[in-house]
């Protein structure tokens, strides 16, 4: 060993090193970082969601080259490279379908986070900083769903800008702001280009202070028990590394099935109408990711409360740290707590359904009622959990957590050997 | 272990999307849709080349009187089979406004293999004058932007009615139960043998529905085959390489019992 | 982990021994070949596409420039150099001796009738577009074109006699669809 730490010595890379540390960072953060060692499949959506970045990044630069921001040329710009550029179709298929992916992995990432109570002390922080990534990845993904200029392009970008014209006395100059001129045209578009090509470099930003962040605690665990010992943790790599690849593995069937065989499945047939200002589709819809949301701004009569409320919806978030106090972070631990985790859950998949249905009879009532589950979930059940919530017994550290497991899951033989 | 985020992961997905195909179906005003089976559905698909080239004498002969295709040029049509010198032959039938000239005059010439379809009107405004105000659309992508695809265009070619009694009847319009609202401007313009196929087959009205649709769907997706095709191969890539990595994270993780 | 597993398991097996496991080294250079090739299709894109690949030929109509003149026209983004050529710069053409020159061509080589000399207007030093087109135009020592960039001189016949062009201008594929009209492409 040690013959072998000289010669590393005189390398080059340790030369480089001395000067600038890259490889010690690297070491530190990807090879020898302690990680707990019973982290569960749900931890892999961080790093998807880091790599899904890198994807969007590659794909939109190349796109970028391809594509005219002119009302004029946008759309057919889009079916030139649908068309004519090689692979164009290909590069198109994986930004589009990206983004839907983009936001399941980072809806789960959350979930996760809010189960394990990834968002309590020490990492306050971690937490805030991924909600930045979020608010930022809805604006880009709303810019971008512009570009291609069709129907809904047109339509989204008009009435989620007239959002703002809710705001008493400034609001009708914002939107005319935000619009360069007096609805949404050429230099609506050109301005969502130019953001939509410049934000993703702001989210590598945050995503990075989001690592740095994580850092200095490490990763918080299913159990939600601090580390205390070495025993707690192993190296990140090879263990996670390899884990993370096979989850990635996992995603990219489900990435390139989507891309190959239903590429436009989540998307809306009237985006292949070119935009026409003069007549609005029948249904409009936010992409997907966007209906709970939209549900959210739909179930308030009025107009300037429905867009606070849904802006509410994830400033919420940013709150999470001091709204639930509770000592204990793993819902595993708080019989009660998860209960009302999973009635959340069903409940954001129940505003997502209503924000897809037509805003008329049992709908309204069904979002209303949806709507006063997710504030009262965040504003009122979790401050007073925090309070009442007695806990189930915790195991005394992540080993031992990990040794009972063993002992409840397998055969009597089995963890006796293990015992030996 | 490795199941349950899977499972997680598609539930997420399909929850989400249950809805946009309920959609799919109230935008068709709640009528089911004739199902067909295409030869260009499913993971191994692929579009009949026959078909379409009858398709694209349907277009030709009917469509094109009305409708343009112009995100389609005549190269493209190396992709349903015909070949160089018949594409020069087919394109040389139309004439394309090139220009200006030296004398600074727009002129018209034979439309060449880089070109794009050559379409029937100028522009939108003397499209909407010729057919009483209602704008007939371009072809290239309709079966992309109309909710339910192939089968809705099959749907509608075959939707033409009498109109039920009360109906309200606007000047024009014409009854067909898929279209939404059910008044169409667009008069029927398919019946058996109003074109004659090269290849002999018949021309029933059916038939013609078919070959329409098909060139229609390869019209808006020509990658349709390469996309599979290239599907297939990447999928078997990706589950084999998932599974040779769930073997390596496994022999990595027996280090720690 | 089974029992057998466990039992059986090589306490010395150390990770990095691993790593030259079979299944280790496969799987890594499948995924190495399976990134190649997708960066590859990524790469691809930016090459040129279909439909400027497609952007085809163009007819020229020469009867309109008379003895002496010159036509310039687009191709492919190019400018192309059309001379109607005199008796008096064929003839240097032809009696300037091939051994002499820096890029040995002929003038018989590069027509196809020596009436008309059609070559590709970018110089081949450097792709600036050489002078000489139109009238009054510094011709260069030769009588050809002169490119202001760096001072290469072409001849009558578009080939390289002074300057730092190392090439002769060059000769786009095109043919004489009648006496009159040529299609280049």
């Amino acid at each position: 060993m040690k013959e072998k730490e000289t010669e590393n010595k005189k390398g080059i890379s340790n030369w480089i090193d001395e000067r600038l540390p890259v490889f010690t960072f690297i070491n530190h953060n990807l090879r020898d970082y302690p990680t707990p060692k019973n982290l569960n499949y749900f931890w892999n959506f961080g790093s998807l969601a880091g790599i899904t970045l890198v994807i969007m990044i590659i794909t939109g630069i190349l796109l970028a080259m391809q594509y005219t921001a002119n009302t004029e040329m946008a759309f057919d710009s889009v079916e030139r490279i649908m068309r004519d550029v090689n692979n164009g179709w290909l590069l198109r298929y994986i930004h589009m379908n990206g983004a839907s992916m983009f936001f399941i992995i980072v809806y789960i990432h959350m979930f996760r986070g809010l189960y394990y109570g990834s968002y309590k002390y020490p990492r306050e922080i971690l937490w805030m900083l991924g909600v930045v990534i979020l608010l930022l990845m809805m604006a880009t993904a709303f810019m971008g769903y512009v570009l291609p200029w069709g129907q809904m392009s047109f339509w989204g970008a008009t009435v989620i800008t007239n959002l703002f014209s809710a705001f008493p006395v400034i609001g009708d100059y914002i939107v005319t702001f935000l619009w360069g001129g007096f609805s949404v045209d050429n230099p609506t578009l050109t301005r969502f280009f130019v953001l939509h090509y410049l934000l993703p470099f702001a989210i590598v930003g945050v995503v990075a202070l989001h690592l740095v962040a994580l850092h200095q605690f490490g990763s918080n665990n299913p159990t939600g028990i601090d580390v205390k010992s070495d025993g707690d943790t192993i190296p990140f790599h090879p263990y996670y590394t390899v884990k993370d690849y096979l989850g990635l593995g996992v995603y990219l069937i489900v990435f390139a099935f989507l891309v190959f065989f239903a590429p436009n499945f989540l998307g809306h047939p009237d985006n292949y109408i070119p935009a026409n200002p003069l007549q609005t589709p029948a249904h409009i819809v936010p992409e997907w990711y966007f209906l709970p949301f939209y549900a959210i701004l739909r179930a308030v009569p009025d107009k300037l409360l429905g867009v606070l409320l849904m802006f509410a919806a994830v400033m919420v978030l940013f709150f999470l740290p001091w709204l639930d106090k509770h000592k204990v972070r793993s819902a595993n631990f708080r019989p009660f707590y998860k209960q009302f985790y999973w009635l959340f859950f069903i409940n954001c998949i129940v505003l997502g359904w209503v924000g897809a249905m037509p805003a008329e009879g049992i709908y309204v009532l069904i979002s209303r009622i949806a709507t006063l589950y997710y504030f009262g979930f965040f504003l009122i059940i979790m401050p007073f959990l925090s309070k009442f919530e007695k806990t189930t017994d915790l195991p005394s550290s992540i080993s031992a957590a990990v040794i009972s497991e063993k002992f409840d899951n397998k055969e009597p033989s089995s963890a006796e050997s293990y015992v030996k | 272990m490795l199941s349950k985020p899977f499972y997680f992961f598609i539930c997420f997905l399909f929850l989400f999307t249950v809805p946009n195909s309920i959609l799919v179906k109230a935008a068709t005003s709640n009528v089911d849709l004739i199902q067909q089976n295409w030869p260009f559905n499913g993971i191994f698909g692929r579009f009949d080349k026959a078909s379409l080239q009858r398709g694209f004498k349907v277009y030709s002969e009917v469509c094109s009187a009305c409708h343009g295709l112009r995100h389609i040029s005549y190269r493209d049509l190396e992709g349903i089979g015909y070949s160089k010198d018949e594409i020069k032959v087919i394109a040389g039938e139309y004439e394309i406004t090139d220009g200006p000239n030296d004398e600074g005059e727009m002129f018209l010439r034979d439309a060449k293999m880089s070109d794009k379809f050559v379409g029937p009107y100028e522009n939108d405004k003397i499209a909407r004058l010729a057919n009483n105000g209602a704008y007939p659309p371009d072809l290239s992508l309709i079966v992309k932007a109309r909710a339910g695809g192939a089968d809705y265009i099959y749907s509608l070619l075959n939707g033409y009615k009498d109109f039920p009694e009360n109906f309200e009847v606007s000047e024009g319009m014409y009854y067909n139960e898929f279209y939404p609202g059910n008044q169409i401007a667009m008069p029927p313009q398919i019946e058996d043998d109003i074109v004659e196929f090269d290849d002999g087959t018949i021309a029933t009205h059916n038939q013609i529905a078919r070959d329409i649709t098909s060139f229609l769907a390869w019209t808006a997706e020509p990658e349709l085959e390469s996309r599979k095709s290239l599907g297939v191969k990447t999928l078997f890539f990706l589950v084999l390489i998932t599974i040779m990595l769930l073997g390596v994270k496994r022999k990595v993780w027996k280090n720690l019992d | 982990m089974s029992e057998k597993d466990l039992k059986n398991k090589d306490l010395s097996d150390s990770v990095d021994e691993e790593k030259r496991d079979f299944l280790f080294i496969t799987t890594a250079g499948l995924a190495v070949a399976g990134g190649a090739v997708t960066a590859f299709s990524l790469i691809d894109t930016m090459n040129p596409a279909k439909d400027v690949l497609a952007l085809s030929t163009t007819e020229v109509d020469l009867a309109p420039i008379e003895e002496g003149q010159s036509l310039t026209v687009m191709w492919r983004g190019k400018p192309i150099f059309i001379r109607h050529r005199t008796s008096e710069e064929i003839r240097t053409a032809n009696n300037t001796s091939v051994n002499e020159l820096k890029h040995m061509a002929s003038d018989e080589s590069r027509v196809k009738n020596p009436k008309w000399l059609v070559v590709v207007g970018v110089c081949t030093h450097l792709g600036c577009v050489p002078l000489g087109q139109k009238v009054g135009d510094n011709k260069g020592e030769f009588g050809g074109w002169f490119c202001p960039c760096h001072g290469s001189h072409y001849d009558t016949s578009g080939r390289i006699r002074k300057g730092p062009a190392p090439l002769n201008l060059e000769i786009p594929p095109y043919d004489f669809v009648s006496d009159e009209i040529i299609k280049i492409g």
